[in-house]
C-alpha cells in the first residue's frame, strides 16, 4: 500500500504555489534492489490537469515537488497523482488556503 | 536525449536554476528552475554524468507557471543542464554542483 | 584527472581555511533548501496513524496515553519532557513514555514493542513515527522539562556526572568529543553540551529528519549511537543512563521555542 503524502497549496503573489511530499523508495538500478520508481506526476486545478511530468528514479526517495499556478483563489481543488513502474498509484486532493 | 532537445538547444540565460554550490548528501539535491522565456511549455532537467541522464520532464499546460522545485540524485559533482522548450524550439542552462564525500579526513 | 586522485583534491580544497567558510555558508544554503520540503512531515503523518491504530493484546490505541499532561493531551507534552511520573516512579523522557504506554494501555510486552525501535529509511520504527508526531504538537512551545520534583534533580545530576564519566573499551567521555569548542567530526559540529547556548538549539532540534539517511532520528538513538561510537555497552531502550543523559541536556537547553521535528545532516 502506498504511504501518505502531504500537500499544502497557498495563495502567494499571484501565484498558487503548491507544495507536495510523496512517500515512496524510488530504489535506482545501481542500488541493487528490483527498480521501484514513480513515473508519473500529474497536477490537477478544479478537475484539469495542468501540469504532467515523466520522472525518473533519478529523482530522490520520498520525493519533494514544489509547483506554481497562475492565479488561483482559495478553496479551488488541487489535485496531485503519481504512478510507478509497478503499477501502484497514490493521489491526494487538497483546497487552495 | 534528442527528444528533449538538448542536443540543438540554445544557451539561454532567462533559464534560472537556483541551486546550492555544494550538496552535503548526494541522495537530496534540491534544485528550484524556472524559465522567463515566453511560452515555455515544458522544463527538462539533465544530470550530465548520471547514466540515465534526463532525471525529470515537466510539460505545462496554460495555467501553469513553467517552475518547478525538486530533489535529484548525483553520485558526483557534475553539471546540471536545464533544457526548455518554448514555441517548439529549444533552450538550455547549465550549473555544476558540487557533492560532497565527507570533508577533511573523510 | 582519475576520479580517485579528483575526490583526494576536492576534500582538500575544503580544507583550505580560507574557503572554509565559503564551504559553511553554501551547506547552509542546501540544508536550507533541503529543509523547506521537510520529509518529517511524513513521519509525523506515520505516527498519527500509529497513535489512532487499536493494537496489542487489549486492542487499544494511544489515545488515552498520558505524556504527562494528562490523558490524551498532546499539545505541550513534548515541550515538558523530560519529567517525573508518579505511576512509574520514575523520570521519563518521550521514549520511554510511549514504551510505558504500550505495554500499560495496549497491553503489549516490553520485549515486543522494543523489538524494532531504530528503524531505517525504508521502514522507520513505530517509535520514530510516534515521536515525530507526538513532537509536532509542541511547536511553538518553549522547552520546559521537568526540574522541581527530588527525582527529576536527581536525574539531572547523574545525567551531568554521566557527560564527564570515562568508561568503556576507550575510556571515552561524552567529553572527548563533546568537551572542546570548535572540535568536529569530518563536516559534522561537536557542541559542548555542558553550555546551555550550545544545549538550546540542540534540545531543540530532536527529532529529526536525518538527511543523510533518509532516516528519521530521536534523541534514544543518538545516546545508543553515542555509546556504540565511544566503544560503551549498548544501553537498553529508555534506560536510566540514556534518560538522565537526556534530561541533562533537555534542561541546560531549556527555553528554547520549539519548531517542530527538523532536519539533521
Amino acid at each position: 500500500m502506498a504511504g501518505p503524502m502531504k500537500m499544502r497549496a497557498t495563495l502567494a503573489g499571484g501565484y498558487t504555489e503548491v507544495r507536495v511530499l510523496m512517500t515512496h523508495p524510488m530504489t535506482t538500478a545501481q542500488s541493487g534492489q528490483p527498480l521501484h520508481f514513480i513515473q508519473n506526476i500529474t497536477v490537477k486545478l478544479n478537475g484539469k490537469a495542468l501540469i504532467e511530468a515523466e520522472v525518473s528514479q533519478a529523482v530522490s526517495r520520498n520525493p519533494v515537488f514544489s509547483f506554481r499556478l497562475k492565479g488561483g483563489a482559495k478553496g479551488d481543488k488541487i489535485e496531485v497523482t503519481w504512478l510507478d513502474n509497478k503499477g501502484e498509484s497514490n493521489k491526494i486532493e487538497t483546497a487552495v488556503a | 536525449m534528442k527528444g528533449i532537445g538538448a542536443a540543438n538547444s540554445a544557451p539561454s540565460k532567462e533559464i534560472v536554476i537556483d541551486a546550492p554550490q555544494i550538496a552535503e548528501n548526494g541522495a537530496v539535491v534540491p534544485i528550484e528552475i524556472s524559465s522567463n522565456i515566453p511560452g515555455t511549455s515544458s522544463l527538462a532537467v539533465v544530470l550530465e554524468k548520471n547514466p540515465f541522464p534526463l532525471a525529470a520532464k515537466f510539460d505545462f499546460m496554460e495555467g501553469a507557471a513553467p517552475f518547478v522545485k525538486l530533489n535529484v540524485k548525483m553520485a558526483e559533482t557534475a553539471d546540471v543542464r536545464v533544457v526548455a522548450t518554448a514555441g517548439g524550439r529549444h533552450y538550455s542552462a547549465t550549473r555544476e554542483i558540487k557533492v560532497t564525500i565527507g570533508g577533511c579526513g573523510g | 584527472m582519475n576520479r580517485a586522485l579528483a575526490r583526494i583534491l576536492l576534500s582538500l580544497a575544503f580544507c583550505a581555511p580560507a574557503a572554509a567558510q565559503d564551504v559553511k555558508k553554501e551547506i547552509e544554503r542546501y540544508r536550507q533548501m533541503v529543509s523547506e520540503g521537510s520529509p518529517a512531515e511524513l513521519f509525523e503523518l506515520e505516527g498519527e496513524a500509529l497513535w489512532k491504530k487499536p493494537q496489542g493484546p487489549r486492542q487499544a490505541s494511544l489515545e488515552k496515553c498520558d505524556l504527562g499532561l494528562g490523558p490524551g493531551v498532546l499539545k505541550g507534552a513534548y515541550a515538558a519532557l523530560p519529567r517525573y511520573f508518579k505511576d512509574a516512579d520514575r523520570v521519563m523522557d518521550l521514549e520511554t513514555r510511549l514504551l510505558h504506554c504500550m505495554t500499560t494501555l495496549q497491553g503489549r510486552s516490553r520485549e515486543e514493542a522494543t523489538q524494532r525501535v531504530f528503524g531505517n529509511a525504508d521502514r522507520p520504527s513505530e517509535m520514530e513515527s510516534l515521536s515525530a508526531y507526538v513532537a509536532a504538537q509542541s511547536r511553538g512551545m518553549k522547552m520546559a522539562p521537568g526540574e522541581s520534583h527530588p527525582k527529576e534533580k536527581a536525574a539531572y545530576e547523574l545525567g551531568r556526572a554521566l557527560y564527564f564519566q570515562r568508561a568503556g573499551s576507550w575510556d571515552f567521555a561524552c567529553t572527548s568529543c563533546h568537551g572542546e569548542e570548535g572540535k568536529r567530526i569530518r563536516l559534522q559540529e561537536l557542541p559542548v553540551l555542558l553550555k546551555p547556548e550550545n544545549a538550546r538549539s540542540v534540545a531543540a532540534s530532536w527529532p529529526a529528519y536525518r538527511i543523510s539517511t533518509s532516516g528519521f532520528v530521536t534523541m534514544q538513538w543518538r545516546m545508543n549511537n553515542c555509546y556504540q561510537q565511544m566503544r560503551m555497552p549498548e544501553p537498553a531502550f529508555g534506560s536510566d543512563t540514556t534518560v538522565a543523559l537526556i534530561h541533562f541536556i533537555t534542561v541546560t537547553g531549556k527555553g528554547e521555542t520549539y519548531q517542530g521535528p527538523g532536519n539533521k545532516r
